[in-house]
């Protein structure tokens, strides 16, 4: 078993006994796959609601929901993962500093665009842990479906 | 135009530098009238960096740490943030709260409040060496403040200018408060048409 990281804006896929960590999650947003059937799992975190909103856009797929969550699905799905059978936890969006810039509201905004990009692939949510001001440590484990999400002030939760 | 920080040329960055250098300055003068305290600061390393190294300069994603965050806008446009130890926010709770090494993570509104009040001095005073030096007009907005983990602090600045890439200009400049080493860092982030205005006025560009 081995722990896997997934940076900033990166995507990453397993089997069990494997984890998936992506640490210090603030106004980005952590989406984690699984298959239970297979047992393959996937975790990408997304800084970006959509994929023409930023210059890169073209270049840095896996920033974006819009655009990261079809690579995640079609990773999985290479491993032997099937859509339909896919379930979702996500954590994440928070706002981190209360200012006035319309661009800080862009936790919110990532969330939503998670829900609608699993929603359009018929991926339902079984957990979230997201929204308010804190930034989430998130753990994904295949094997058990639990994600465990670490913040600096509230523990651990298990979801 | 300017496009990202990657353009840059060297005497461009030396004289962001510079600006660094007497934002440091002020900003220790600052702090000591403001503390009564003697307050000096270690020349201040400027650096280009891209995001993930600065988080790992700082210490790790998950490294908990007080995040100032003072937007500015004026002459020139962009967001300054302050990280800093822990111990920062203990020594000012003591001066002004009396009270002993708080729990940085359970501050409480005045406490808070206090912390934050420095940054917003701190925030005037690198202000002032930019808008001194180059001659503009600069506001600065009401700075909004965090207590947290590293890596979420940091999506704040990677979300509103991912458009201008992935680097910030990163001054690594720790205090010395009666005595007390604490490590500061400051990313600032102007906005790219705005540090090509500024490079244009100092005659860098």
């Amino acid at each position: 078993m081995s722990n896997i990281t997934i940076g900033i804006g990166d995507l990453k896929v397993c089997r069990a006994p494997d984890v998936l960590v992506t640490y210090a999650l603030g106004s980005c947003v952590g989406i984690c796959l699984l298959d239970a059937t297979v047992s393959i799992g996937g975790l990408s975190h997304i800084m970006l609601p959509e994929s023409t909103s930023g210059v890169n856009g073209a270049s840095t797929p896996m920033r974006f929901a819009d655009t990261a969550i079809p690579m995640l699905i079609r990773q999985m799905e290479s491993m032997g993962a099937s859509k339909a059978r896919m379930k979702a936890k996500i954590a994440g969006g928070a706002t981190m500093f209360a200012t006035a810039s319309d661009k800080f509201n862009i936790g919110e905004r990532n969330i939503a665009a998670v829900k609608k990009v699993l929603m359009a692939n018929r991926i339902p949510i079984l957990a979230e842990d997201t929204g308010l001001d804190y930034g989430r440590t998130q753990f994904f484990y295949p094997e058990t479906g639990i994600m465990e999400i670490r913040a600096a002030a509230k523990g651990i939760k298990q979801f | 135009m300017l496009k990202n920080f990657e353009e840059l040329s060297p005497v461009a960055i030396d004289c962001l530098k510079e600006i660094g250098n007497i934002g440091s300055g002020n900003a220790a003068s600052a702090l000591s009238a403001m503390l009564s305290k003697p307050v000096t600061m270690h020349v201040p390393d400027v650096r280009v960096l891209d995001y993930q190294a600065a988080i790992d300069e700082v210490g790790g994603p998950e490294k908990v740490i007080t995040g100032i965050l003072v937007t500015f806008k004026g002459d020139i446009k962009g967001m300054i943030m302050f990280l800093l130890e822990d111990a920062f926010a203990k020594i000012v709770v003591n001066t002004f709260m009396g009270k002993d090494n708080v729990d940085v993570l359970k501050m409480d509104e005045t406490d808070f409040s206090a912390v934050k009040e420095m940054g917003n001095i701190m925030g005037g005073s690198y202000l002032n060496a930019l808008a001194a030096l180059a001659g503009f007009t600069v506001s600065m907005d009401v700075p909004s403040m965090t207590v947290d983990m590293m890596g979420a602090i940091m999506n704040a600045p990677m979300t509103e200018f991912s458009e201008v890439g992935d680097k910030v200009l990163f001054i690594d400049d720790g205090f010395i408060i009666d005595g007390v080493s604490i490590n500061s860092s400051i990313i600032l982030i102007p906005e790219m048409e705005s540090l090509d205005i500024l490079m244009k006025k100092l005659g860098v560009n």
